[in-house]
């Protein structure tokens, strides 16, 4: 586990500063994608054999992640390679621009791989073929099984240079799997890459488990679990697979999130009837109560500065979503629009605040700007709530449920995301039905 | 004329007819007032006579009349046998988010233990755990489901 989270080593050979012909604004729907051809990795006859993989496909595998993660993008459209006209070893060493250009290819991605020593050694070159250069390249070292993240990695700085913002493919999604009958789930914790691969159980499914969220500083876990039927907040370290209870309450603590510097977790406890929010700092163990309403306080969660909490209450009557001070002054109402809203989740970026809205017997995932302006929704269904937001902020995953016929049969629950664009809507592929995503902080960061 | 005022008569008594067997069917597959289920599927039993959970409208957790005749059962039943304990599991629909049902199940459990307290049952004899939605005893999407599945059940513990 520990070599997945250490960063790889990045020596940077070239960054090319200078300004480039093709850029991607990210900022409206993409209905135009950028035609890139990303050419298989050249791989260097001198590797060595390396247990398990096969060395001889690395190249042509790790190009395909790449493809497959700009297409998910929508921002991009990866052209077919039996179109390319170039070897890639002789490609990378610089392109024939004339001839990729005669394919419509805007951009290139060319690279080379070797292993030595028992470390794999990736380089590659991301080419403006319009303005006829070289706009990125990067060389790094690591483990051979780390293979797939190097193609995450190579993803988010190309990602990087052409939208001038930051990637989300060297990420994660932890959500909560489920199998089994609709009255009779089994709930475990899964982790897995942001593209699906590399599934990895947490739990046992001996307790229903629920609302996983990353810290967004490192690879710890805050989630809800019904460990030996008493509902408590949890901290799980997903490295070593330590886990305690967070705090010690007498009753139900729930919809749990850490702070945006990973220092705190703020959640719900229930007593006699009423919810309201708390902060527990984890090194201190300090308790601090935050709301105290008769009513409803629950699924709190953090500006990306630390001075503001959203929040879900039915203080009004029904549920509405709040932003008030962390110190819990300041109260107020921020959604007035039809239908009632829940879980409200500030954007990494801090100018927005996605949410669940339900109306008229049908669910939404929309955002809106932190004073309730400007609401957007993104998409409409039966059933879908829990949105999180890609670290970069661009890109919502969320899940969604299906109507269930008499005896349960239909249903099931699916990863889906979709873009703040309202564009790029797409379903996630989980090995099992899955609910309550939270995605994690770029791992190489 | 007076054939046709006879059979106007008769159509109506026939449509009002149907339109009233209409309405007693509905009412009884629905088994449902405004939104609070009244029926008996999926109930169980403490004792004889006592029916072991109550139902509650959509977002709401007050108990409505014949909820509180359930509960006074429950608590007479629970004076008559003073070594038992129970615990009160609260429920939610699948029409809510998820946190929110949590609390709302919270709320609910409690607000049936707060009426058995009124009767003289001791609080340090009732636990109450919130299931949020998570444990639907009708897993089929429909209103009826639904309203049977926004409950709270009592729980012999011993």
């Amino acid at each position: 586990m520990k070599k997945l989270i250490y960063i790889l080593f990045i020596n940077i050979l070239i960054l090319s500063k200078s300004h480039a012909l093709i850029e991607i604004d990210i900022t409206r729907g993409n209905l135009d994608p950028l035609p890139i051809a990303v050419s298989p990795l050249h791989v260097d006859i001198k590797s060595e054999e390396h247990n398990d993989i096969k060395i001889k496909n690395l190249g042509e595998d790790i190009s395909k992640i790449i493809e497959q993660n700009f297409k998910n993008t929508g921002l991009f459209n990866p052209l077919k390679r039996d179109a390319f006209v170039q070897k890639p070893d002789i490609a990378h060493l610089k392109p024939r621009f004339e001839d990729w250009r005669l394919i419509k290819a805007q951009a290139l991605v060319t690279g080379k791989l070797l292993i030595k020593d028992g470390k794999l050694k990736v380089e590659f070159r991301l080419w403006d073929l319009a303005a006829a250069k070289e706009m990125t390249a990067l060389a790094f070292t690591t483990t051979p099984s780390n293979w797939r993240r190097v193609a995450h990695i190579i993803s988010d700085k190309i990602y990087e240079r052409l939208t001038g913002e930051e990637g989300y493919f060297d990420t994660r999604i932890i959500y909560v799997s489920e199998t089994g009958p609709k009255n009779q789930r089994i709930k475990k914790l899964a982790i897995m890459d942001q593209d699906g691969f590399n599934t990895k159980y947490l739990t046992l499914g001996n307790e229903l488990v629920l609302t996983p969220r990353f810290n967004p500083t490192n690879q710890m876990v805050t989630y809800m679990s019904y460990f030996r039927n008493m509902p408590r907040v949890y901290l799980l370290d997903i490295e070593t697979g330590t886990q305690e209870v967070v705090g010690n309450f007498p009753g139900m603590t729930f919809a749990p999130r850490f702070s945006p510097d990973g220092k705190k977790i703020i959640m719900s406890f229930a007593k006699d009837g009423n919810s309201d929010i708390y902060t527990m700092d984890l090194e201190t163990r300090v308790v601090e109560r935050i709301t105290e309403h008769s009513s409803i306080d629950t699924s709190p969660s953090f500006s990306p500065d630390g001075k503001f909490i959203a929040f879900n209450s039915d203080r009004s009557g029904l549920q509405q979503i709040y932003v008030m001070r962390s110190d819990g002054s300041n109260v107020k109402r921020v959604t007035f629009g039809k239908g009632i809203y829940g879980t409200p989740v500030w954007s990494p970026r801090g100018d927005l605040i996605a949410f669940t809205k339900m109306h008229k017997g049908r669910f939404y995932i929309g955002v809106m700007r932190t004073d309730g302006s400007g609401e957007r929704l993104l998409t409409e269904n039966y059933y879908q709530e829990a949105p999180s937001w890609s670290p970069n902020g661009r890109v919502l995953v969320f899940y969604r449920e299906t109507k269930a016929g008499d005896r349960g049969e239909g249903f099931s629950a699916k990863l889906w995301s979709i873009d703040i664009t309202g564009y790029n809507e797409r379903k996630l592929s989980t090995k099992t039905d899955a609910s309550d995503p939270s995605w994690s902080s770029l791992l190489s960061k | 004329m007076t054939l046709n005022t006879n059979l106007k008569n008769i159509l109506l008594v026939i449509f009002t007819t149907l339109f009233l067997s209409a309405c007693s069917t509905a009412k009884k597959a629905g088994d449902i007032d405004g939104d609070v289920y009244t029926g008996k599927e999926t109930v169980k039993f403490l004792a004889a006579g006592v029916p072991d959970r109550v139902f509650f409208a959509t977002n709401k957790s007050s108990l409505t009349t014949a909820s509180r005749a359930t509960l006074r059962k429950q608590a007479t039943f629970l004076r008559k046998n003073k070594n038992l304990n129970v615990t009160i599991e609260g429920h939610a629909d699948e029409r809510g988010t998820r946190e929110y049902n949590l609390a709302l199940g919270e709320r609910r459990a409690n607000a049936a233990r707060d009426y058995l307290m009124t009767y003289g049952i001791s609080g340090k004899r009732i636990s109450v755990i919130s299931y949020g939605k998570e444990k639907p005893v009708n897993p089929k999407s429909s209103p009826l489901a639904w309203s049977q599945n926004r409950r709270s059940v009592t729980v012999k513990v011993n």
